[in-house]
């Protein structure tokens, strides 16, 4: 069925195990209806693989800045958004792509309403997050604080219940844990583990820093906490008896969901992070997420909207190049302190343009900097940059002309996840628009979650639009036997490195923070160096990385870091 | 031939057959359309007319006398045997169902009328004239006598209209076939086998949709609803189901009772006036109403009751509910044709996204939804949909709010309440008793805080008087607050209150 001579049961037994390809193929085998119509989105790989293979030309013209931020994610964009605040303009932000966002980008052609690429919520911030605050206030997705003075979040920006359902053995269920079924010593492991999880949440060490707190920056590095970055999530469970089949399977989605990684993969450091940071304190409630039809791709949006004026799209950064002497902001003479030159290639081939910049920050993720800074190209570059391992993802959106029909159980919720699959299930871009008939766009979301990266990447690239579409419909087929009759449309997107992998021994393995300290005139900024990949973190070393900028331009503002 | 008075039993049934049909149309008619005497006199007078047409007719039919009995007998099973089956079917299309109604009762009281006839001619070598008359005559009127003792008192409480209907055409196809017997002479060899072959067909048909009545028609909502069914249609958005019975008719969305003809007075008066009364206390009439749901327009009906309303506007979803409201005579008929109202505009929209558009404040706001029982129907009673409704109101605006029942679905009902007061509105619970619903729950709201309505508006009142008004505010002991949250697009707390609540009663 396809050019790279696979069949249908042996693409299906590759990415959704073989017990399911053998049934999948017995029962339908040659009426399978034709795929939908779709596309492979976001640009070729190309421009970064001919970059990657020392594609540097020489620029045809040259400009200059005072700051040049390399990326146009999360992290790059909230950079422009804090030297703005701080009332410095004097930056131009590249961004190879066509449009900004990074993996928090969205997608709006096709959908009845705009849907996400990656990243699609939030959590609602505590006050502590004063910078967060005061970006989601600029948003008007706040309403003012509460009597203890936490930030209140406006009803329609909150995530509408029901938020998540599981589909287990022929029927949905409400809630991620699944409950039914479950005897009484699963309910004892759950409340073993909830009680850990409290009690992490609770702890604090002797400067009163909680262990797992977000942004990462302010968690504690106490030994009694990183201690746990040195096992598995899933050898730390089994360390205390938890072995409940669905609790095993909760930790393992919940690992999977947040860091593409399996719970035998993820240290337990990270696993605990998932649980106890986004609770206040024992017994409270986990903090509400905040989200939109298209995900984080809403903030994006208005992230790049403050800067518009100083951001490039489709300009690929080539090359950094340190130490060169640059052209003084305020005179037009040569900088004693030197300067640095920034090489960006147009995204659709034609040509290059030169940056000669005060300052960069670096806001791509840590791998791209043995490409792209000539000191680490040509000299050795530092051993941390080979410990940030990212993993693969598939996101597949799927247009649907209506809703499939209801099947046993409890209705559609906005995540709707399978209990026997490796994909994450979907999510329904319309359901936070209250649109509950007719026409939606779903969000397929598949980590690869090979141990080695580079295998992951490969299985990734070695299926095309057509294969991915064959395995996701067939996928969700098995929750809705109509998926495929409805799909219009199914686009996908092959994320090769989409977020950092906080395996074993990475949170607190010291590659994370040396790679966080300044490199001459480069700042660098980007969520992998929090070691997870959350808004929250990106939005932090973006932040971290402008007022960095700031202090060493001598421009006075207050820190919105806490 | 010594088998005549035998013959008169057939006569007995046929006219018992004949009646019947007639019954089923007339009866079938009136559900539908409403005002039951024309209907009935116009089902008799056409059924009447095509007896005698056929009688007229009969004349034409030369020879094989005996056959062609037959042939008739098997027509008039098909027709009358399937007559209400088929009206049943074409109730989702209003605009043939005229057309086959009366179409279909001219058939069958054409083969009807020919079959006496036919029948005299084929007894008159064996009876003198005198005899001859004297006894057809007298079975045949013996039979309607049967038929209309039967028909309301047994055929009808006891096998509903669609197997009545099946049943005795199942009676014309057995005559049909016994006559193959009887006339066994009069027939030639070859045609009796190939008639006895096409009455086993009819009647095994007929056999198999009476025990498959219930898919044939859909009624396996017959066991779930009450009474006879008299129109049903699965919409875009629900199904939408109307009922009949002594004491009125009754409309069910997805199986929940919406209104009973009988009561529905007491729940509509209820709903809008105190609100209208509560808008028009600042000295101001209301101008400007907004409905949303109640796509029955029975709440439509009691708001154009007022001289001072300009322009109405109702939400509702369903364009195929309001269509039938507007064009389905015993739903126009009860809310007098308050879609043909140039007042009122129509909106089929869903009510929050609608909310979201702008547009002249409203003085009076009635708000009369399904109850919360799906997610979707939840997002329609939470803090985020009143803030949005506010936002649509004019400063001392009026709310009432249909509630659900306080007795059976206390927290339901108070969650609504306090959902009312976290959007910043003030609120004062109320209920009426609804026999057809039970104890049924209102809220009335309004931004300022303000005193209960005590006069009743002289708008021509069944139920609410200046005792009764006030009345309702007085709620019972068991009625009384209970702790709950808030209803909030991220919680749905009233869905699974509700969900709780009604569960007990099921």
């Amino acid at each position: 069925m396809n050019r790279r001579g696979l069949s249908r049961r042996e693409l299906l037994a590759a990415f959704l195990g073989a017990p399911f390809a053998l049934a999948a193929c017995g029962s339908r085998g040659a009426e399978t209806p034709p795929l939908p119509e779709g596309d492979i989105v976001g640009v070729s790989d190309r421009v970064g693989h001919l970059i990657r293979d020392g594609h540097r030309p020489e620029p045809e013209a040259w400009e200059r800045a005072g700051v040049v931020i390399v990326g146009g994610g999360v992290a790059g964009l909230a950079a422009a958004w804090r030297l703005l605040r701080a009332g410095f303009d004097d930056f131009v932000l590249l961004e190879l792509e066509p449009e900004p966002g990074g993996t928090a980008r969205s997608g709006r052609a096709h959908g009845v309403v705009p849907y996400p690429w990656g990243a699609h919520y939030l959590p609602a911030p505590r006050a502590e997050n004063r910078a967060l605050v005061a970006l989601l206030d600029e948003l008007g997705v706040l309403e003012g604080p509460d009597a203890e003075g936490q930030p209140v979040v406006a009803e329609q920006f909150l995530c509408r219940d029901p938020e998540e359902r599981v589909f287990y053995r022929g029927r949905w269920y409400e809630g991620l844990y699944l409950h039914a079924g479950a005897g009484a010593e699963d309910a004892r492991q759950l409340q073993l583990f909830n009680a850990e999880v409290d009690w992490w949440s609770a702890w604090r060490d002797t400067r009163g820093r909680r262990a797992f707190d977000i942004p990462v920056a302010r968690c504690s590095d106490d030994a009694e906490v990183t201690a746990l970055d040195r096992v598995s999530m899933g050898e730390w469970m089994r360390a205390r008896g938890l072995t409940s089949e669905r609790l095993r399977w909760l930790v393992d989605y919940a690992c999977r969901d947040d860091y593409g990684l399996t719970a035998e993969q993820a240290s337990a450091w990270a696993g605990l992070f998932y649980f106890a940071s986004r609770v206040a304190g024992p017994g409270a409630e986990a903090r509400s997420l905040i989200t939109w039809p298209e995900g984080n791709g809403r903030i994006v949006r208005h992230l790049y909207e403050k800067a518009r004026s100083r951001v490039r799209l489709g300009l690929a950064v080539a090359d950094v190049r340190e130490g060169v002497a640059a052209e003084s902001a305020a005179v037009n003479s040569r900088d004693a302190r030197g300067g640095v030159e920034v090489v960006a290639v147009r995204g659709d081939g034609g040509g290059s343009v030169g940056f000669r910049a005060d300052r960069v920050v670096f806001a791509a993720p840590q791998f791209m900097t043995k490409y792209l800074l000539k000191s680490y190209r040509e000299g050795a570059a530092p051993a941390h940059v080979a410990e940030f391992e990212y993993g693969a993802w598939v996101v597949a959106n799927l247009f649907l002309a209506d809703r499939p029909r209801a099947g046993f159980g409890f209705p559609e919720a906005w995540d709707n996840v399978l209990y026997e699959s490796p994909s994450l299930g979907y999510v329904i871009a319309t359901h936070q628009r209250g649109f509950e008939r007719g026409p939606t766009v779903h969000t397929y979301y598949y980590p690869l979650t090979d141990a080695d990266p580079r295998a992951a990447r490969a299985r990734l690239l070695s299926a095309g639009r057509d294969e991915w579409a064959e395995v996701a419909l067939s996928d969700l087929g098995r929750a809705h036997r109509d998926m495929r009759t409805l799909t219009r449309r199914l686009d996908v997107m092959r994320w090769g490195h989409a977020m950092i992998r906080p395996r074993v021994g990475f949170q607190w393995g010291g590659a994370r923070q040396k790679a966080q300290a300044p490199h001459g005139r480069v700042h660098f900024a980007n969520t992998d160096l929090s070691g997870v990949a959350l808004f929250e973190e990106a939005f932090d070393h973006g932040l971290r990385a402008a007022e960095e900028v700031l202090a060493a331009r001598g421009v006075k503002s207050e820190t919105m870091r806490g | 031939m010594n088998r005549t008075p035998i013959l008169f039993l057939n006569v007995l049934v046929i006219a018992t057959c004949g009646l019947v049909y007639e019954l089923l149309a007339g009866t079938l008619a009136s559900y539908v359309l409403g005002d039951s005497v024309t209907q009935f006199s116009l089902i008799i007078g056409i059924y009447l007319f095509a007896m005698g047409a056929g009688s007229w007719l009969s004349r034409f039919v030369e020879g094989e006398l005996a056959r062609r009995f037959v042939d008739v007998e098997l027509a008039v099973a098909l027709l009358g045997g399937f007559s209400a089956p088929l009206l049943f079917l074409t109730f989702a299309h209003l605009s043939y169902f005229q057309v086959v109604l009366y179409g279909l009762v001219f058939l069958i009281g054409a083969a009807v009328g020919l079959e006496i006839p036919l029948l005299m001619r084929i007894l008159k070598d064996h009876l003198d004239f005198k005899e001859l008359v004297a006894r057809v005559l007298a079975f045949d009127y013996a039979g309607a006598l049967i038929a209309s003792l039967l028909f309301p008192i047994f055929l009808v409480p006891r096998l509903g209209l669609v197997r009545t209907s099946l049943l005795f055409g199942f009676f014309n196809a057995a005559v049909g076939l016994w006559a193959t017997w009887l006339m066994r002479p009069l027939i030639g060899g070859r045609s009796v086998a190939r008639l006895r072959a096409q009455a086993a067909v009819v009647m095994a048909l007929l056999a198999v949709a009476f025990v498959k009545a219930d898919a044939l028609t859909s009624l396996a909502e017959d066991a779930m609803f009450a009474d006879d069914i008299v129109y049903s249609k699965t919409t875009h958005y629900q199904r939408i189901v109307v009922t009949r019975n002594r004491a009125g008719f009754q409309l069910f969305l997805n199986g929940n009772l919406q209104f009973s003809s009988a009561d529905e007075y007491r729940y509509h008066e209820a709903l809008v006036h105190p609100a209208m009364t509560l808008a028009g206390e600042g000295g101001r009439a209301p101008r400007r109403v907004l409905v949303l749901g109640g796509g029955d327009g029975l709440a439509l009906r009691e708001v154009l009751k007022y001289p001072s309303v300009e322009e109405v506007t109702l939400v509702d979803l369903d364009p195929d509910m309001t269509e039938l409201s507007r064009r389905f005579p015993p739903l126009a008929g009860l809310n007098r044709g308050a879609f043909d109202d140039p007042r009122v505009r129509v909106v089929n929209e869903d009510a929050m996204l609608w909310l979201e558009t702008d547009g002249p404040p409203f003085d009076a706001a009635l708000i009369d939804f399904p109850d919360p029982n799906t997610f979707a129907l939840g997002k329609l009673y939470t803090t985020r949909f009143y803030q949005m409704l506010k936002r649509r109101l004019a400063p001392d605006a009026a709310v009432a709010v249909q509630s659900t029942s306080p007795l059976f679905a206390r927290s339901s009902y108070w969650c609504i309440v306090r959902t009312l007061e976290a959007s910043g509105l003030s609120v004062r619970p109320y209920y009426t008793a609804v026999p057809s619903f039970g104890v049924w729950g209102f809220a009335l709201a309004r931004r300022a805080p303000f005193e209960v309505p005590q006069r009743a508006p002289s708008v021509g009142l069944r139920f609410l008087d200046d005792r009764a008004l006030p009345a309702m505010f007085m709620l019972s002991a068991d009625l009384g607050p209970v702790p709950v949250e808030v209803n909030r697009l991220d919680n749905q707390s009233l869905v699974r209150y509700y969900e709780a609540e009604w569960r007990r009663y099921e």
